[in-house]
């Protein structure tokens, strides 16, 4: 048999129900390979043994007794330390929730546990969720595990980097512009940022709510789809979670891509490693070979994306980290870090009385015109592929004095938050042993199209059966 | 794309760092006020990118799905009791959040 933490969750879920695999060992081993890891690493905050342990029996109880169980069941997630887990600390990177265990949990959390997931522990990320490097938690920034001196991507570092190195077998993370496709990217794993309104984000620590999205981190595609298809769908608690059909998001995952439409944008294609370029390029042609058809688009409003976020997400930071005032819960906000009180402070700017209609107003507008872009786009290609970061992970400190080069390091993924699409990112190789990932982008809930693109690719390469040396 | 100057350009820019701060109710020292209002500037001059694009004609997006108004049934039902909402509160009294006081002593 495999390493028990280089398994898949569809691997996990058959040997589970087989017998052949107790829940206990399976969490055991999870558990253990978090603690020794976290050594290293630090991509966890909070390791829940107990917890963990106990839903792990009660899944044995459950299989013992002959019950159907959802493949989930007894699969060790990490949770972002951003998603309110009852009775477990969540900080959400910060100092000022460092003593905060929330009385509810967040509906994805609840619908995992529904599903019989084991929880092993919240993960690191930077505070409030903002970064793109993960070196902005006030609890330690958390390594790569392909090279230490490396950023694993942020914001949801730590959930990337426990999936990678294999102290969870899947993970749950938020994006609202980039922070799962981006880690995802860094750390050779298969990230999801849904179409806006696909996942509940009630109980997820709220960032800028028009473009906040709930996702999750898996070792293959195919996993992912599991993963959606316990998270997705209608919530009355979150009210822009509404009117989806629900897909099964696996069934069609073997059709291929014959006929397929796929667009590369070349606005994507301009500044980045030329290295990258061509690991991608090459990922494009493998699908081309097995019959899809390939286009150059034009996105024309992409170089306004990062202008665009850094007036919508730091308006909708600063007025939804208002409510932080250390009265019902939490410290006081002079314990804020220095990046949320910059994003404060710039998005409270940005709103204050005459100033609301040149910034915030603009930037919806040209928001507009970037959805535009892609809903002109999807009418050509059913699927639009490109890269996620225009550069290899950065070092360790290389860009935390200067805020501005930081926030470029979103600037393939900012837009699909703006326009509201799905984007799925997938591993497409590695240069000189870091890896590399590149975006699936489709129109409004189309995850079942991107899985299927995703997976197709992934039987070719299978590029998560390579392991960091941890 | 055609010009349409309403942003400002950097040169132009006003910060008043200690109203802004006072507005978002967070406290800043000495030093995290001259390097904010120095990021704020370099960041508003990279966002004035935006004064290139022409939107006259073009609606803001309010929702990206376009949705209106969506709202539940009225109708009561159990959510969290007294004892989990105060939790975590710092300080309670008498079952209630307990502040400081607000209104100043002339």
């Amino acid at each position: 048999m495999k390493n028990i933490l280089d398994l898949t969750i569809r691997e996990t879920s058959d040997l589970l129900s087989s017998r052949q695999l107790k829940a206990q060992e399976l969490a055991q081993a999870f558990l253990e390979s978090a603690h020794e890891l976290n050594k290293k690493l630090n991509s966890f905050i909070t390791i829940c043994d107990d917890t963990a342990l106990n839903q792990a029996k009660k899944v044995d109880k459950l299989i013992a007794n002959g019950q159907k169980l959802n493949p989930l069941a007894g699969v060790p997630f990490g949770i972002k330390d951003l998603f309110s887990t009852k009775d477990i600390r969540t900080t959400a990177g910060s100092k000022v929730l460092e003593n905060y265990v929330p009385v509810y949990n967040a509906t994805s959390v609840e619908r995992l546990k529904g599903a019989d997931a084991v929880i092993v522990g919240k993960t690191n990320l930077d505070a409030w969720a903002h970064g793109s490097s993960g070196e902005n938690s006030d609890y330690g920034p958390t390594c790569n595990p392909y090279d230490f001196s490396r950023v694993p991507g942020g914001s949801s570092s730590g959930s990337a980097v426990s999936v990678a190195s294999g102290s969870s077998l899947a993970a749950m993370g938020t994006d609202t512009g980039g922070s799962i496709r981006l880690p995802a990217s860094f750390c050779n794993v298969v990230g999801l940022k849904p179409t806006y309104g696909r996942v509940s984000r009630y109980g997820v620590i709220a960032m800028a709510s028009s473009l906040d999205c709930i996702g999750h981190f898996t070792k293959t595609v195919y996993d992912n789809a599991l993963v959606l298809d316990v998270t997705a769908g209608e919530d009355g608690l979150d009210s822009t979670c509404i009117f989806q059909k629900q897909d099964d998001f696996t069934s069609d995952i073997k059709k291929g891509v014959k006929n397929l439409k796929i667009g590369l944008p070349r606005e994507y294609f301009e500044k980045l490693d030329q290295k990258i370029k061509q690991l991608i390029l090459e990922a494009v042609k493998k699908l081309e070979k097995l019959g899809s058809n390939v286009d150059n688009i034009s996105l024309p409003h992409t170089e306004y994306g990062v202008a665009t976020y850094y007036i919508i997400q730091p308006s909708e930071v600063s007025s939804n980290l208002a409510r932080y005032d250390g009265v019902r819960f939490g410290r006081t906000r002079e314990q804020f870090g220095s990046e949320a009180k910059r994003r404060i402070i710039l998005g409270t700017y940005t709103l204050s009385s005459g100033y609301y209609d040149e910034y915030y107003l603009k930037a919806m507008k040209v928001r507009r015109l970037i959805r535009n872009d892609f809903i002109k786009a999807f009418q050509k290609v059913d699927v639009i592929i490109c890269p996620v970061s225009p550069t290899l992970p950065f070092r360790l400190g290389g860009k935390v004095n200067n805020p501005l080069q930081m926030y470029l390091a979103d600037i393939f993924t900012v837009t699909a938050n703006l326009a509201g699409v799905p984007s799925l990112a997938v591993p497409c190789g590695f240069i000189n042993g870091i890896p590399v990932g590149m975006q699936i982008i489709g129109p409004d809930f189309s995850e079942k199209l991107l899985y299927q693109v995703g997976h197709t690719y992934e039987q070719e390469t299978k590029w998560y059966e390579r392991r960091p040396s941890t | 794309m055609k010009k349409n100057s309403k942003l400002k350009t950097q040169a132009s820019l006003i910060i008043d760092i200690d109203y802004v701060s006072k507005l978002a109710n967070l406290p800043l020292s000495n030093k995290e006020k001259a390097l904010f209002k120095k990021q704020l500037k370099d960041v508003l001059s990279y966002i004035s990118k935006l004064d290139e694009i022409d939107t006259n004609k073009v609606e803001p997006i309010a929702h990206i799905a376009d949705l209106v108004n969506i709202t539940r049934d009225d109708e009561t039902s159990p959510s969290l009791s007294q004892e989990d909402a105060l939790k975590n509160a710092p300080k309670i009294y008498n079952g209630f959040f307990e502040v400081d006081a607000i209104f100043e002593e002339q």
